[in-house]
């Protein structure tokens, strides 16, 4: 009898030796990841790497054997020159599989001739430009674009009374792009423009634009500025300005009501209508899962939010076409299996269009709430499936 | 500063050090023992270019720039807007770059030498962020933050095609860095580099001695500015990109950093602080991402606290030390 159980015990450990061997024995799958970790936008890339390490840490980490490793970089950005350094050495030295993350349009664009030459897929988690795919046939967007949100806000502002739309925006890249499908997508509809304005991008002043708007008396203001500081700041001129007593509404992408910084906003951002494809009290159970989980691995003072969501997916993405090939990490195949993802997100439901090789998302119109002590984005419509109206290839 | 003796001091100064040959072979050696980092190698020869074509107007003239990225810029978007509309060939974009550069110096020159101290950094720093806006509000022709795409470099000299592992980028980064430094030798060690030497010690003096000195700050300063598009230029050609950061004020305050890091007016601080740098920050921001400026905070803090003229100035000065107490020991003896 004791024989026996000391056979079984031994056989047990011999495989689970062999196992462990087995483990040792193959080399790790590598995805170099490139985000912000430093600097002004180091809270973006903190958030993509944390979802994306907690995807991994949800779903073991191992398949067929091989490890999976995050080789985590830092652009300290945004800082194009040195994205694609590091790109260029995580291929070259690190010998990675794939590269992911870029939490800025610059950065992206800088790395995707290089991605082409080395046939790795690209998986983008934020960089959010319309352009960014066009720039490699091998990257996949798992975000969201600028285009996608503006449009759907458009069509709402002109199914909802709003007839005439002053568009302020921030001078750069992701502005000119949530301008330019504002005004397309609002006028088609049958809305006239009262006038845009666009702010520097860095220490902007907003008191004097709140003023010229209120001048041209529009029914409502579209506002988009990088999330953070700015957010704060246009949302407690638009306050001070007393646009709300003049009857002119604000509405703007998810952007400036972003759950990292939402709470700073305080109650002049009570009832903001904005669009975006993820909030963080979205009614599902996958999102409730996720919120419990993110916040029970990095506490609950970091809310995870739609830079998060896009690492979480981007790395269930991968994930699952690392399983369909068993392992192998073969860029042809892997791009084949990335671009045709669909899945349950906590965002949502989400998809990869095959042919653009870009983030399909069920784009929601949300409301600033109060509730237990804190402000949320509350969704109030859904309009599924949107593309970005703009792109063909 | 040492007292400089006629004739025999200036050759005794001038001439080539066994160090300096050595410094230029190891660089040349990089591909044979970090060959997995010659593109971060390129990256370092072009910032201490950089940092160099600085040094001969703050560490040599005396004169401080807030604005040097303006130049920096100006050099990566000729040669990266060359590259975009057909322009491929490297060498004649490169030089195309420096001469861009070079004449915005020029123009910039005859403003920049009429002032001194803060009103100079302003007017510097006030050129740099108007280039800034100026690339956003062109974006049509430069890309707006987006950056410039499809900057395509031809093979250099129609043979060595730029790589992937950045071998050819490197050699080319190499010479150039090493054709740079060799010109500005060349030039602090001249009458003309004398005579910045004793504007940046004493202006009122030189100006009594009847140096034409405003003609020769705007050369200095139209030279400094050309190389400072030199570097722009090579980084736009081995990166293939050019990004509205070439311009920005982080890349004027970095390179000043850097210099001081190293140590200005003694040829060689640009590129011990772009190695000391750049190496640094590469290490840190790995081993530390979240909070590797505060390393690199502390680290600039202690060098300028215990090193005021930067690493080569403290070597130096140590050097001397330890010299004098060897001598006193021989003395003793």
């Amino acid at each position: 009898m004791i024989r026996r159980a000391a056979f079984a015990t031994a056989s047990v450990l011999a495989l689970g030796l062999s196992l462990v061997g087995a483990r040792a024995d193959s080399p790790p799958i590598r995805i170099g990841f490139i985000v912000d970790l430093s600097g002004e936008f180091a809270d973006y890339g903190t958030e993509i790497l944390n979802a994306a390490k907690l995807y991994l840490a949800q779903h073991g980490g191992a398949i067929a054997g091989r490890k999976i490793e995050i080789d985590a970089k830092d652009t300290g950005g945004p800082n194009p020159e040195v994205a694609k350094r590091l790109a260029q050495e995580l291929i070259v030295n690190d010998k990675v599989d794939l590269l992911a993350g870029f939490t800025l349009t610059p950065e992206a664009l800088a790395v995707a001739p290089l991605a082409t030459e080395a046939k790795k897929p690209m998986v983008i988690m934020n960089a959010a430009t319309s352009i960014v795919t066009e720039k490699s046939p091998y990257i996949v967007r798992f975000s969201f674009t600028l285009g996608e949100i503006a449009s759907v806000l458009a069509k709402w502002a002109a199914e909802n009374g709003i007839k005439k739309v002053y568009t302020l925006v921030s001078d750069y890249g992701p502005g000119v792009n949530a301008e330019g499908a504002f005004k397309k997508y609002f006028t088609l509809a049958g809305g006239t423009i009262a006038g845009s304005d666009r702010s520097p991008l860095k220490g902007p002043e907003f008191a004097p634009f709140m003023q010229r708007v209120k001048d041209a008396k529009p029914d409502a203001l579209f506002v988009f500025v990088p999330s953070g500081d700015q957010g704060v700041a246009v949302t407690k001129a638009y306050q001070d300005s007393g646009l709300a007593g003049a009857g002119i509404k604000m509405i703007a992408t998810g952007d400036i009501t972003d759950e990292a910084v939402i709470d700073q906003l305080g109650d002049a951002a009570v009832g903001l209508v904005t669009a975006f494809h993820y909030s963080d009290t979205h009614p599902s159970e996958a999102n409730k899962e996720y919120v419990k989980a993110f916040q029970a691995a990095y506490g609950s003072k970091l809310r995870p939010d739609f830079m998060s969501v896009g690492g979480y997916d981007g790395m269930h993405g991968i994930y699952d076409a690392l399983v369909r090939l068993n392992g192998n990490a073969d860029p042809d195949q892997a791009l084949e299996i990335l671009r045709r993802e669909k899945f349950e997100s906590p965002r949502g439901p989400f998809w990869v269009d095959p042919d653009t090789r870009d983030a399909v998302n069920t784009v929601y119109i949300r409301k600033v709430e109060r509730q237990g002590g804190r402000l949320v984005n509350t969704e109030f419509k859904a309009y599924p499936d949107t593309k970005d109206p703009d792109k063909t290839k | 500063m040492e007292s400089i003796a006629p004739g025999a001091g200036f050759e005794r100064r001038s001439r080539l050090r066994a160090g300096e040959v050595l410094l230029w072979l190891a660089i040349a050696a990089a591909p044979l023992y970090v060959p997995g980092h010659l593109v971060l190698a390129s990256q370092i020869l072009i910032t201490a270019l950089f940092a160099l074509s600085l040094d001969l107007l703050l560490g040599y003239g005396g004169m401080i720039s807030l604005g040097h990225a303006a130049y920096f810029g100006t050099g990566a978007y000729t040669a990266g807007l060359l590259a975009q509309h057909g322009w491929s060939e490297p060498i004649s974009g490169l030089v195309a770059a420096m001469l861009v550069a070079a004449a915005l110096g020029f123009a910039a020159s005859f403003v920049i030498v009429r002032l001194s101290g803060v009103a100079l950094l302003m007017v510097t720093l006030g050129l740099g962020l108007l280039l800034f806006e100026l690339a956003n509000a062109l974006a049509d022709i430069t890309g707006g933050s987006d950056g410039l795409q499809g900057v395509e470099i031809a093979p250099l000299l129609g043979l060595f095609g730029f790589d992937m592992v950045g071998r050819t980028g490197f050699v080319y980064a190499y010479l150039v860095a090493l054709g740079a430094f060799a010109l500005v030798r060349r030039i602090v060690h001249s009458p003309f580099g004398l005579s910045l030497q004793g504007y940046r010690e004493n202006p009122a003096r030189m100006a009594q001695i009847g140096a034409p000195m405003a003609a020769r700050l705007r050369l200095v300063n139209t030279i400094s500015a050309g190389l400072a598009g030199l570097a722009g230029g090579l980084l736009a050609q081995t990166t293939q990109f050019v990004g509205l950061d070439a311009l920005g004020f982080e890349r004027s305050a970095e390179v000043v950093i850097i210099l001081i890091l190293g140590g200005g007016g003694r040829l060689y601080g640009g590129l011990v602080g772009a190695l000391v740098f750049m190496i640094g920050r590469d290490v840190l921001s790995e081993a530390n991402p979240e909070y590797w400026y505060f390393w690199l905070g502390l680290i600039l803090v202690l060098v300028v606290l215990f090193m005021p003229q930067g690493i080569l100035g403290g070597g130096a000065a140590l050097l001397v030390r330890l010299r004098g107490r060897a001598a006193l020991g021989e003395a003793a003896r």
